[in-house]
C-alpha cells in the first residue's frame, strides 16, 4: 500500500503531498500523521499542498481532521502553499479549513508554527 | 441552442475513478483555452458530483462534451446515476445538508462554480445532474 511519507524535523512532522491523492492514500495520511503525533509528541504539523490541483470537499474534511486531532494532542497544523486558484475555488465551494493555519509556503509556515508554540509556551498555565 | 463538438463517456464505478475522470475532464477545459480558474472550478464541481454519484448510488455514468453556443465555447459534464434518488432536491441543495455525515457542500457548492446548472431525480430510478462551465463564464 502507498503511503506519503513524513518528516520529523525536531518539534515538527512535515508533509509534501506530491500529487493529486487517491483518496484512499489520503485516508492513510490521515491515520499516519495523527499516530506520528501521538508517538513523538509533536508540536507542529506543516503541509504542503503546493503540488494540489484541486482541493474538493473530501481532502477539505481530511486537512480539517488532521488539524483537529492534531490539535486534541496540543499540536499545530499548518497548510502552506496552496495555489490561487486553490483558493478562489475553495472560497466559491464554501469549505472552510477549520482548525488549521494556512501560509503562503514552508518557510512562513515553519515561523507561524514555532511562533504558536513560542506562545503557548510562555503563558503561565500552571502554578 | 447549444452545438456538441466533441463528446466523450467514462463510467464510475469506484474510488479509483475519481482521479483519472478528473484529468480526463482537465484535457478538455485544456483543449478550449479555459483558464485555469475555470478550469479548477469546474474539475472540483466534478469531482463533487462523481463523488456523490460513488457514495450515494454505486456509480453512475458521466459524460464530458465541447458545447458551443454562438462564440462562446464550454464544456458540458452529465451525470446519470440509477440511484436511490433523492426525494427533496431543494433540501439536497441547501449549504449544509447531509444525509452520509458530511460538510453537505457538493450540491450547492457544485451549483456555485458552475454557469449554468441542473439536477433532475426520481426516487427509486436515479439522479441526473448537468453541469456548463463556460470558457469565459
Ligand atoms: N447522486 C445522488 N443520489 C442520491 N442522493 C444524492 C446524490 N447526490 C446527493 N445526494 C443527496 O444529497 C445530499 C447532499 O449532497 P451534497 O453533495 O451536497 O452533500 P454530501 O455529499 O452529503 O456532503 P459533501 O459533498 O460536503 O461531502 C446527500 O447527503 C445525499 O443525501
Ligand atoms: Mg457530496
Amino acid at each position: 500500500m502507498d503511503r506519503i511519507p513524513i518528516l520529523r524535523m525536531g518539534n515538527f512532522l512535515l508533509v509534501t503531498i506530491q500529487v493529486d491523492l487517491y483518496d484512499r492514500l489520503a485516508q492513510n495520511l490521515e491515520s499516519d500523521l495523527v499516530q506520528m503525533v501521538s508517538k513523538t509528541g509533536a508540536r507542529g504539523v506543516l503541509i504542503d499542498i503546493s503540488a494540489l490541483s484541486i482541493v474538493d470537499s473530501f481532502m477539505g474534511r481530511i486537512i480539517g481532521n488532521i488539524g483537529s486531532v492534531s490539535k486534541i494532542m496540543d499540536a499545530e497544523t499548518v497548510v502552506v502553499g496552496m495555489q490561487p486558484a486553490v483558493a478562489i475555488t475553495l472560497i466559491e465551494l464554501g469549505l472552510e479549513l477549520k482548525g488549521v493555519h494556512t501560509a503562503l509556503n514552508v518557510e512562513r509556515g515553519m515561523q507561524l508554527l514555532k511562533e504558536k508554540i513560542l506562545i503557548e509556551e510562555s503563558e503561565p498555565d500552571e502554578e | 441552442m447549444y452545438i456538441v463538438l466533441n463528446k466523450d463517456r467514462m463510467v464510475i464505478e469506484k474510488e479509483q475513478d475519481v482521479v483519472p475522470y478528473r484529468n480526463r475532464v482537465k484535457e478538455f477545459a485544456v483543449k478550449i483555452g479555459m483558464s485555469l480558474v475555470n478550469q479548477t472550478k469546474l474539475i472540483t464541481a466534478a469531482s463533487e458530483l462523481v463523488r456523490n454519484m460513488l457514495k450515494y448510488a454505486n456509480g453512475g455514468v458521466t459524460t464530458i462534451e465541447v458545447i458551443s453556443k454562438g462564440r462562446e465555447n464550454g464544456i458540458r459534464l452529465i451525470f446519470e446515476d440509477k440511484g436511490p434518488g433523492i426525494a427533496d432536491i431543494k433540501l439536497a441543495m441547501k449549504d449544509g445538508f447531509s444525509t452520509g455525515k458530511s460538510l453537505g457542500l457538493g450540491l450547492p457548492g457544485a451549483k456555485r462554480l458552475s454557469s449554468e446548472f441542473d439536477i433532475k431525480s426520481t426516487v427509486g430510478k436515479g439522479t441526473t445532474v448537468t453541469l456548463i462551465k463556460w470558457k469565459n463564464g
